[in-house]
């Protein structure tokens, strides 16, 4: 059991919290991810760390309200224990040498792009951040982002209620042909990932991206994570998540995506309807 | 062995076998003729006194009995169910020459149940030897793992298990499914090593949140058990493959099993596809037990797709029967070339016809394709059986540990590996194997290990 020692609402769908895990912590690196059960009949879900303390022994995560798991996680309060945490897993993102680096964050992908850049920062690369959301109200982390040494911070929403007005891929592109980029990372929605990379194939910046296909047990024994990558069947948990964003087949991850959509639904409508909280 | 009619279990994952009462269970035992040279014993791998248990039962002293089986095998009521008896024990006994030879499994299962029945502390408890104050760590908690761990600790060492699941009992828990082997049988043999000291630790995966090397560095163990089984899943290469509705046996059956997705969305919060037409492709026991899960979640016809004939199927007989039972059509000497779909679904599978070849020296007969014999079959479910390979985290886990070609852990003959007081047994030095082989091999580490510890201590 894990207890819950800090909750914190960042927007309307979007909750930070955190966990007492000692052994984790001393682990945790940037880019890697956790498998997290509310309770016993709760479902594993992947969730990256989005901070954490090796001295007080605690980690991070920040998670969006999409159906039942987190619907049920948004629920719990401090002092709660949560079933399951298991990590740190997955690949931690490459950082050293990092060089001029621009990372990309969309949404609720602004939980990993923080720890990513903080971590780049430290191994001594430029860092520019450029983080995207729909409106103002839906922009997470901005005061910690503001808080690293960053080359530079590029906010940018859709309806324009907080920094640029339009899509992340245009400061990017901005990037890319001023010639000084060495590498580029993304992390948000998949669709987000493919114009991203879309974006830095065409001036050939080499591009990470940090996928989120369905997972089930996290450790490389079920093959539901299954990516392809540059033709080639990858596992998403034990290769991944990061991979060559010019490389990965993104309308299969969006397909697979979606393979439970229509049964999740109902599940969260059910759960939802004996919920109280009528959100 | 009376059990469920097949109409009866094709809708439900209560067990299929209801194994025998006490007066079944004496009539059968009556039937061994308790020879003097028991054959039976030879074909065991790990050598159960089979004649003395049976023996045991015939005089009605239950208990013993348990104990005699305990000496060699620590989990009786897992055995006696999954064990492929009729290749094993039975095979040697003396009266399957002259017919049906004792059955030996399902006094395994009754001896083992019987046990099970008792109150924990009136269980058959293995004596402990005084400690030796050592400790030792095992990774993995199939029954590679928990037969080492069980051994360990009654010859007198601190135990604690690593498994990176939320669950102990490795395939025994997230694969065979409920209807073969309840869970909770598994959790009532685990919890009877708990009884005997060992600890379990899960959500750990050895590898990413502790490492063999820092498990007998800092976290002060003496020696270390991998038996991480081989669970990664193969795919088989061919187009089509990662269409939504094609899965690997493992992703389907954890859903089912370790996650119980069959009680979705009352009981519990994991989903699985609910196919109607399903197609599975192997012949070995997994793909048996996902054909048969996949017929209880409600699909209306599901077809076992195999390259050879049902003679050559690795399966264990007694499921391949139950399987045919239950409505799981087979469509034998046929290989997929092609999974085919539709707006990212899958709608069917194109396969070759196979034939077999005139036996080579090894007396096998290989499938051969017979060219433009291509057929398809329409489904919206595949799921892919054919085999697993070990776990690329192992080399994370373990570094510098010497691996076969394939990945698969070298050791000798005792399970002792190239890396000092580092062990391995199980799926994961053998390849995909049987329970009582990985249990075998653990307990076969765990008196090496204990050799190990004992000289290193008095060196
Ligand atoms: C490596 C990785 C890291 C992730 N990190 C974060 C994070 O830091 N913050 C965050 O909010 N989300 C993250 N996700 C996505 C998160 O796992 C899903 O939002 C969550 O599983 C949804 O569960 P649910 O029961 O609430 O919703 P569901 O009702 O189960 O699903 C809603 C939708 O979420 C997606 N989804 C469902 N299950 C999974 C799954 N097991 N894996 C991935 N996507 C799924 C599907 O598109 C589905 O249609 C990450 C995913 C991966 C693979
Ligand atoms: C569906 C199915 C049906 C089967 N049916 C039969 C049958 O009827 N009869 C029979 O005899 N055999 C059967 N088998 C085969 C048998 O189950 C295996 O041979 C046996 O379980 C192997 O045992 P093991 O302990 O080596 O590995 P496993 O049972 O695979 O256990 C390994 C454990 O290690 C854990 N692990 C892996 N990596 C790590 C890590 N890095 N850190 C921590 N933990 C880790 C895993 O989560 C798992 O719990 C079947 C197998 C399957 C898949
Ligand atoms: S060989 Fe058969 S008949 Fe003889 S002792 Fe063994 S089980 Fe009994
Ligand atoms: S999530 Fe199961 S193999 Fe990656």
């Amino acid at each position: 059991m894990f207890r819950i020692v800090h909750k914190r609402q960042l927007s309307e769908a979007v909750f930070e919290m955190g966990v007492e895990a000692p052994k984790i912590a001393a682990k945790a690196r940037a880019g890697q991810f956790l498998m997290v059960r509310t309770d016993e009949n709760g479902e594993r879900i992947p969730l990256t760390f989005s901070d954490w303390s090796a001295e007080q022994g605690w980690i991070r995560f920040i998670f969006m309200r999409v159906g039942k798991t987190t619907h049920a996680l948004s629920h719990l309060e401090v002092g709660d224990m949560l079933a399951d945490v298991v990590g740190p897993l997955g690949v931690p993102t490459h950082t050293e040498g990092a060089g001029r680096v621009a990372i990309v964050g969309g949404g609720v992908g602004v939980a990993v792009a923080y720890p990513v850049a903080r971590a780049m920062c430290e191994a001594g690369g430029e860092v520019t951040v450029i983080v995207g959301a729909r409106n103002s109200e839906l922009l997470i982390l901005e005061k910690e982002l503001r808080a690293l040494p960053l080359r530079e911070l590029v906010i940018c929403t859709d309806d324009g209620s907080a920094g640029r007005k339009g899509l992340v891929t245009a400061p990017l592109k901005e990037l890319c042909s001023s010639g000084e980029l060495d590498a580029a990372f993304a992390v948000g929605p998949a669709i987000m990932m493919k114009f991203a990379a879309a974006t830095t194939r065409e001036f050939d910046v080499p591009t990470t991206v940090s996928l989120n296909p369905i997972m089930v047990d996290g450790t490389g024994m079920c093959g539901a994570c299954r990516v392809t990558v540059g033709g080639e069947t990858k596992f998403g948990c034990v290769e991944g998540p990061d991979f060559d964003g010019h490389a990965v087949d993104f309308e299969e991850l969006m397909s697979r995506q979606r393979i439970y959509s229509d049964i999740e639904r109902e599940a969260d409508a059910e759960y939802s309807r004996g919920c109280q909280c009528h959100l | 062995m009376p059990e469920r009619s097949p109409e009866q279990r094709r809708s439900s994952f209560d067990e299929v076998a209801f194994g025998y009462s006490a007066d079944e269970a004496l009539a059968e035992a009556n039937r061994c003729l308790q020879c003097p040279n028991p054959t039976c014993q030879q074909g065991c791998p790990v050598n159960i006194d089979i004649r003395e248990f049976i023996g045991a039962i015939i005089e009605g002293d239950l208990t013993r009995g348990v104990s005699v089986l305990k000496e060699r095998n620590a989990l009786p009521a897992v055995c006696g169910r999954v064990c492929p008896q009729e290749e094993q024990c039975e095979a040697s006994c003396v009266l399957a020459k002259k017919g049906e030879p004792v059955a030996i499994g399902r006094l395994e299962r009754f001896l083992g149940d019987t046990d099970l029945a008792c109150e924990l502390d009136h269980r058959c408890v293995p004596e402990v030897a005084a400690p030796s104050g050592m400790r030792c760590a095992v990774v993995g908690s199939g029954p590679a793992g928990l037969a080492c761990a069980g051994e360990l600790a009654k010859l007198g060492h601190g135990v604690t298990i690593f498994e990176s699941l939320h669950a102990p009992g490795g395939v025994l828990t997230y694969g065979i499914p409920e209807f073969r082997l309840p869970k909770a049988i598994v959790a009532a043999e685990i919890e009877m090593l708990s009884s005997v000291g060992v600890e379990i630790v899960t959500d750990t995966v050895v590898g990413q949140l502790t490492t063999v090397p820092e498990l007998l560095g800092e976290e002060g163990f003496d020696a270390v058990f991998v038996g991480s089984g081989a669970g990664l899943p193969v795919f088989m290469g061919i187009p089509g493959e990662n269409f939504n509705g094609v899965f690997s046996a493992n992703e389907f059956l954890t859903r089912v099993n370790l996650m119980r997705a069959y009680e979705f969305p009352s009981k519990a919060d994991t989903p699985v596809a609910r196919g109607r037409k399903v197609a599975v492709i192997g012949g070995g026991n997994v793909a048996m037990d996902a054909a048969r899960t996949a017929l209880r979640l409600g699909a209306e016809e599901v077809f076992l797709v195999y390259r050879r004939t049902q003679d050559e199927m690795p399966a264990r007989k007694e499921e391949v029967h139950h399987a045919k039972e239950e409505g799981v059509e087979f469509k034998m000497l046929c290989s997929p070339a092609e999974i085919v779909g539709r707006d990212g679904f899958v709608t069917g599978i194109v396969a070759n016809r196979m034939e077999l070849s005139e036996p080579d020296e090894s007396g096998r007969r290989a499938p051969v394709c017979v060219l433009g014999a291509d057929f398809s079959i329409e489904c919206d479910t595949v799921i892919i059986a054919v085999g697993t390979r070990p776990n690329p985290l192992l080399k994370a886990a373990a570094p510098g540990i010497e691996l076969s070609r394939r990945g698969y852990v070298l050791t000798d003959e005792e399970g002792a590996t190239n890396l000092p007081g580092v062990f391995s047994g199980g799926d994961i030095v053998t390849g995909s194997a049987t329970v009582i082989l990985a249990m075998g091999a653990g307990k076969t580490s765990a008196r090496a290990m204990d050799r190990w510890l004992r000289e290193r201590a008095t060196s």
